[in-house]
């Protein structure tokens, strides 16, 4: 069994990495060499005389059989690295991961739910990703693992960390515009702190009123919103939502332009039906939140959009 | 004898070209508009460097970004590479190395190249119209293709058109292959350019129809709103994907079988001496073009399909490797015991072996599981595909240039020029292509507009790359436009080749041969 199978996604990746790095190099300087010996020996200075030399049998079986053997090698290699990633150990830390345009969101098993990936060092964590829009890819470079998310269906995903610190997040499936902006990090705290960390936010959420952050700016922040939306006045993909309320806009409804002002159900609209009144100017992107946000949810995020000045 | 050049038939001038039915005329009229597109496409791929050069926006916006690699991608793929060497090199050799004045359906011939335009045409006008030019990169990925707002369905349609030219052209191929060999021409004393477009041919007709059938699923969805892919319609997006790749894995060996087969055609004639293992050569093509047919799983490691395809994937992709190894193995023996010339075309095609041979191995990385998943969808993706397609194809049709100029043409380049610009694009291509390996290793997605800081220097690195190796472009195709015109008058032979195309004239008469030749050696028999 190949050294390394330690549970350690990165070592796993990592190992079978330079199995098939040693081979392969080795094959591309003999190869090279060889070509390049060639070329010199029997250059047409050298050797005026060529030979005809129609083909060699054992040697066609030769290079036939060792590249088969060594390259089913790397197969099992390659399988069994796989199926490491592939098995989850018992007693994982369970994690939901919900992608849609631009963001990730991370949902633990006590219902917080947070922008970031915060775990404990050693633990295995078992990620299970669905996709709210178009396909995502979850990845993260430093243990080596990456999983898509794909709308209307759960795939899953498990690693381990080894050393405390943070970690990138990136998105590896081209979903548009902001593709290379759908970044995140993963947090790894130890074991006692991350506790710490899990407790106090379980509480804060049974209260249903988060200190600090007002819950209006919570949902905004959890439903991705800010991926497109500023609150500060510059336009991002969308346009800012600074002092929405009330101004008059213009916006294109099926097709034609027209001009409104801004009131609730307005807002409202915005959110459950984004392409019905499209912003003249921005490109209908939005995803609705019908089905993806509850009644109240909505009204909440309206309710904060309306005091934004 | 006047060359096919002089002999106009019905029309004039221009129009003597484009309704010509010859297969030399069509071969140089897929030559001028391959090459075209292709010239667009480096310089998409310049813009795309030059963004790249340092984080943060360069000189374009994001959108932007997303539909300039899409394009050059589509235009790279399905106008340069895919009817590449088939189109052009298949056209005007193919006929006349079998022995033939035509190819089997000569107006059929002139269709697909007009069938070809008009696929080019409409992709062109999908970017002025609609919502604009398509962001979904070249694979078209649902759902995202489904829902971006700018112009998918005209740009699919365009490419949808482009099957038809393809699949007709691989029905020619096949047919004249079958019909219309000289006597005297059997099966192993074809060339082994005949049987690399031949294998091709069959790819080409038995998997093109399924992309056409994607595609217009794809399109039916959009416009109609037929839930096939889109879950939210109770589609499945990975129906999509395993569409996508049923045809366009067996694609890259549309891309690539003809490139070895031009390898297999310069090797004995500058070496002097016979190929090496003739018969394991044609028929590791048949066997990548039947095995290559069921590998397509292996795009789609990490997309959610179940873990028992994907190990089958696997193990029959890394199954797939070993004809193109047998190839590489007999290519080098080739050179064992020869009276090697190092001519252009030569070094064209050692450089496409060990170009290839990187391209090949670093796939070895990702068809073995476990490391696909840390490589799928990064830059080493990016690294390996040019090595394969552009070191290896792009190479090879450098090579073809250069071997078969005179032949075309009638005239002699430059001989010393090809060097130096070779020299330029050996260095250019590498120090463009390998850092992108490196980067994917230390994990940089693919399309992305913007980076990370840890990876500015490589991708710097890999800018400059780039200015080198448009510059050996540049240097190498003003090289053989200047000789177009101004070069020495060819003989017939220059090479001294067997194979039929060089016994005669250059360029060579309206029906080719006077007399059908009767065929009485192999082709790579020298003495
Ligand atoms: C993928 C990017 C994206 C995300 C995520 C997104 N939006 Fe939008 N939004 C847009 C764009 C683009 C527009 C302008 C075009 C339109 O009206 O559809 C817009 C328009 C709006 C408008 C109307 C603005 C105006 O000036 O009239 C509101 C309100 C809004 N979004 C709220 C939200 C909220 C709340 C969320 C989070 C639940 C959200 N958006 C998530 C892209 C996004
Ligand atoms: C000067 C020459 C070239 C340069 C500088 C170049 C550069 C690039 C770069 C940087 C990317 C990655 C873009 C990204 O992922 O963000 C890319 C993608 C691609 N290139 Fe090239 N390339 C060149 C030539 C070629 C050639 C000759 C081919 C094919 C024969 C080709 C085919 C492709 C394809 C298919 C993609 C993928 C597009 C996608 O992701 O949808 N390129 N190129
Ligand atoms: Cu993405
Ligand atoms: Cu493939």
């Amino acid at each position: 069994m190949i050294r390394g199978l330690t549970g350690l996604s990165d070592e796993i990746v990592q190992n079978i990495f330079l199995y098939i790095a040693v081979i392969s190099v080795s094959i591309l300087v003999l190869i090279t060499f060889l070509m390049i010996y060639f070329t010199f020996r029997y250059h047409r200075r050298r050797n005026p005389h060529p030979e005809d030399i129609h083909g060699n049998l054992w040697l066609e079986i030769l290079w036939t059989v060792i590249p088969t053997l060594l390259v089913l090698s790397m197969f099992y290699y390659g399988w069994t690295g796989f199926h490491a990633l592939k098995k989850v150990p018992e007693g994982a830390l369970k994690v939901k991961i919900t992608a849609r345009t631009w963001s990730w969101l991370f949902e633990y098993e006590n219902g917080l739910k947070e922008t970031e990936l915060t775990i404990p060092i050693e633990k295995p964590i078992h990620l299970q990703l669905t996709s709210q829009d178009v396909i995502h890819s979850f990845y993260v470079p430093a243990f080596r693992v990456k999983q898509d998310a794909v709308p209307g269906m759960t795939t899953s995903l498990w690693f381990r960390a080894r050393d405390l610190g943070t970690y990138d997040v990136l998105c590896a499936e081209y979903c548009g515009q902001q593709h290379a902006y759908m970044l995140t990090k993963v947090r790894v705290l130890s074991e006692e702190e991350f506790y710490r960390w899990y407790e106090e936010k379980g509480k804060e959420l049974q209260m249903k009123k988060p200190v600090g952050v007002p819950l209006g700016e919570r949902l905004f922040q959890e439903k991705g919103c800010m991926a497109c939306h500023s609150v500060d006045g510059t336009p991002r993909v969308g346009p800012t939502l600074k002092g929405l309320f009330g101004k008059t806009i213009v916006v294109m409804t099926e097709g034609k332009e027209r001009q409104l002002k801004v009131d609730e159900d307005y807002l409202r609209k915005s959110l459950l039906e984004p392409n019905a009144d499209v912003v003249k100017g921005f490109p209908p992107i939005m995803p609705s939140q019908k089905g993806v946000s509850t009644e109240e949810d909505i009204t909440e995020l309206v309710r904060y959009m309306k005091e934004l000045k | 004898m006047p060359s096919f050049y002089e002999e106009n038939g019905r029309f004039r001038g221009f129009w003597a070209w484009i309704f010509s039915t010859d297969h030399k005329r069509i071969g140089l009229l897929y030559l001028l508009s391959i090459l075209s597109f292709y010239a667009i496409g480096v310089l998409l791929g310049f813009l795309i460097r030059l963004e790249l050069i340092a984080p943060g926006p360069t000189i374009m916006r994001p959108q932007t970004y997303n539909a300039l690699f899409t394009l050059h991608g589509v235009i790279m793929i399905f106008l340069f590479v895919i009817p590449g060497i088939p189109a052009i090199f298949g056209n005007f050799f193919l006929p006349i190395q079998i022995g033939a004045r035509d190819v089997a359906f000569p107006k059929l011939n002139l269709l697909s190249w007009w069938i070809y335009m008009g696929g080019a045409a409409l992709a062109i006008l999908s970017l002025f119209t609609g919502g604009g030019p398509i962001d979904t990169g070249w694979t078209f990925y649902v759902p995202y293709s489904l829902r971006t707002p700018v112009n998918v369905p005209l740009a699919v349609l365009g490419v949808f058109v482009l099957g038809f030219s393809s699949i007709l052209t691989g029905i020619n191929m096949v047919t004249t292959t079958h019909q219309l060999r000289a006597p005297g021409m059997t099966w192993f004393r074809l060339p082994l350019f005949v049987w690399g477009i031949y294998a091709t041919a069959w790819i080409q007709i038995l998997v093109t129809p399924v992309v056409g059938i994607t595609l217009l699923l794809t399109l039916m969805e959009r416009l109609v709103g037929v839930g096939i892919f889109d879950p939210a319609k109770g589609g499945d997006p990975l129906l999509y994907q395993h569409l996508f790749w049923i045809y366009s894995h067996p694609a890259v060996y549309i891309m690539i079988l003809p490139a070895m087969g031009i390898i297999s055609e310069i090797l004995p004639v500058f070496a002097r001496r016979t190929i090496f293992g003739y018969k394991a050569i044609a028929f590791s093509s048949l066997a990548i073009a039947i095995v290559g047919s069921f590998v397509w799983g292996h795009h789609m490691f990490v997309s959610g399909q179940s873990d028992v395809a994907s190990v089958v994937f696997s193990l029959l992709t890394f199954l797939v490797a070993v004809p193109s190894g047998v190839k590489v193995f007999n290519w080098v023996s080739t050179l064992y015991k020869g009276s090697i010339e190092v001519a252009p075309p030569l070094l064209f095609a050692l450089t496409f072996i060990f170009l290839f041979a990187i391209g090949g191995l670093t796939g070895l990385f990702q068809g073995a599981l476990a490391t696909d998943v840390h490589l799928h969808d990064t830059y080493w993706v990016v690294g390996h595909f040019h090595y394969v397609i552009f070191g290896g194809t792009g190479f090879a049709i450098f090579g073809a240039l250069h071997y078969w100029f005179p032949k075309m043409f009638g005239r002699m380049y430059h001989r010393k020029i090809p060097y130096i610009a070779w020299g330029l694009l050996f260095v250019g291509f590498n120090t463009l292509y390998f850092p992108m390996l490196l980067l994917g290793w230390q994990g940089m997605p693919r399309r992305y507009f913007d980076y990370l800081p840890q990876f500015h220097s490589l991708q710097f690195l890999s800018t400059i790359g780039s200015w080198i190796l448009i510059g050996g472009l540049i240097l190498m195709f003003g090289n053989l436009v200047h000789c177009l015109f101004k070069g020495e008058k060819a003989e017939s032979n220059p090479w001294g080749g067997a194979t039929l195309e060089w016994q005669i004239p250059s360029p060579p008469p309206r029906e080719n041969f006077d007399e059908i030749p009767l065929v009485s050696k192999g082709p790579y028999e020298y003495r």
